[in-house]
């Protein structure tokens, strides 16, 4: 019973600090990639799910997608709606050149104590925090002493057993951490997923980096892929070449072969991803990359991912 | 002599072509295909210079008159592999380059006259609504040696002479 206390305990935490990404991945999947004349959009779907493309988990949502037209203006969406399993969006692509359509989030979480509590701060699994913002009685609200989470009118009460955290204990950012706070860990996490559409000529506007996590600079551009050869991306991080990033590649389709053909590759010394396309089809790309330099001076450590989906035609 | 190499040679879109002396031509089957609903072929040639550099579209042929909603130009993608080496740069139409599409047949179409010597590769690929889409390579020496290779399904001879 001891063990399976503790057991239930550690997963608690481990659940609460494991990224989500890694067992259900997000995906787009745009209708096309590449389009003649500027008179034509695509349809996208969005999910997640833990074979890319195949929408049988949840849905995506959709109040965080933008679209970059080629020059880099802000575009639209257009007849967005949330199915059980899947999202799905159209993009009218009415000028030529390649755009850019996806969801771009920065945030920061993590944990501290308070009178031997634990708290949280952020959003858990892109969930409003549960009893957050300042309250009386909340700790650096007006009842300076008050034990947090008590008398707080907000949230339910403690539930004695379930894990560490009462749900009352959530905070929605870093500012409301009070200062009597200690074992403040907070990460930081900068998530990008993008698809490109072209319509015409490809063009390298929507690539240009803002030199702030994790980018991806094509060298063989997403409107060009072929799986006879080879493709080639350049990562960055801060704008700068990022070595060693791990990144995933996966075609889709997986229910229709034997093996699950992913790739686990790395960025070599110049920041260059090599991936070889065993066939041609919808690939799920996704990178990775951890390291101690948050843009937030608050947060110890930055998670940083990466992810697109890339048209490989047959040559 | 005469009735017998002009009619050899088509009218191409922009009207008549003059093939130089000398200047090498391009001979392109569009083979019969016996399916109940045929669409003509969307069909592309280019030249592809053997040590890189720029490819430069010969002929291609698409649905030129469909105009609304969804123009013939829609499906020139499907043409996936000339799309990617030039056609998605390439205005249409484009004289004396895009035309309408063709029946089967064998179409003489000649080759730049201004092409300079070396060696090259000269692709045609074509694409049918509701039928298959193939490419046929060739490798080439301007000026001199020709060459010929055939498709299986929906191109049959491609020989340049």
């Amino acid at each position: 019973m001891r063990f399976n206390s503790l057991l239930a305990a550690t997963a608690a935490v481990c659940s609460a600090i494991a990224t989500p990404a890694l067992a259900h991945s997000q995906w787009l999947l745009p209708s096309t990639t590449i389009l003649s004349g500027t008179g034509n959009g695509v349809t996208v779907d969005a999910g997640a799910s833990t074979s890319p493309f195949f929408a049988d988990h949840v849905a995506m949502n959709l109040d965080d997608v933008k679209v970059w037209e080629a020059d880099g203006t802000e575009g639209k969406i257009d007849n967005p709606a949330r199915g059980r399993y899947r999202s799905t969006f159209d993009v009218m692509v009415d000028k030529p050149g390649t755009w850019k359509i996806g969801v771009e989030q920065s945030s920061v979480s993590g944990s501290f104590m308070l009178d031997g509590e634990m708290w949280r701060v952020g959003s858990m699994r892109g969930r409003p925090p549960m009893g957050a913002g300042l309250r009386p009685g909340a700790p650096g609200g007006e009842a300076p002493g008050g034990r947090p989470g008590q008398g707080g009118p907000g949230g339910p009460p403690p539930e004695g057993g379930r894990g560490r955290f009462d749900p009352a204990h959530v905070l929605a950012t870093p500012a409301d951490i009070p200062a009597n706070a200690t074992d403040v860990k907070l990460s930081e996490r900068i998530s990008r997923n993008f698809i490109f559409v072209t319509a015409d000529a490809p063009t390298m506007t929507v690539f240009k980096p803002v030199g702030k996590g994790l980018e991806m600079e094509p060298i063989t551009h997403p409107g060009s892929l072929v799986a006879d050869e080879e493709g080639q991306f350049r990562f960055l991080v801060d704008g700068k070449p990022a070595a060693g990033v791990a990144v995933t590649v996966v075609p889709g389709g997986k229910r229709f072969r034997e093996a699950e053909e992913a790739q686990e590759l790395k960025t070599g010394a110049d920041g260059v991803l090599h991936v070889k396309w065993p066939i041609p089809g919808m690939y799920w790309l996704s990178a990775e990359l951890d390291d101690h330099h948050p843009g937030d001076p608050r947060a110890a450590e930055r998670r940083m991912s990466y992810t697109t989906t890339l048209e490989v035609v047959a040559p | 002599m005469k009735s017998k190499v002009l009619p050899a040679v088509p009218l191409l879109a922009a009207g008549t072509i003059a093939s130089p002396a000398g200047a090498a031509t391009v001979s392109v089957t569009i083979p019969r295909v016996a399916v109940a609903e045929y669409h003509k072929p969307y069909v592309a040639g280019w030249l592809e210079p053997a040590d890189g550099g720029a490819a430069r579209t010969v002929f291609v042929w698409y649905d030129i008159k469909k105009g609304g909603n969804e123009p013939g130009t829609k499906w020139l993608v499907d043409l996936r592999s000339w799309w990617r080496k030039g056609g998605r740069s390439l205005r249409l139409p484009a004289d004396g380059v895009s035309g309408a599409t063709r029946a089967p047949g064998t179409y003489q179409i000649p080759l730049p006259a201004n092409l300079p010597a070396g060696q090259y590769v000269l692709k045609v690929e074509a694409a049918r609504e509701s039928g298959g889409r193939e490419l046929v390579s060739v490798p080439i020496t301007i000026p001199g040696k020709g060459g010929s290779s055939s498709g299986k399904a929906e191109l049959g001879a491609v020989t340049i002479r």
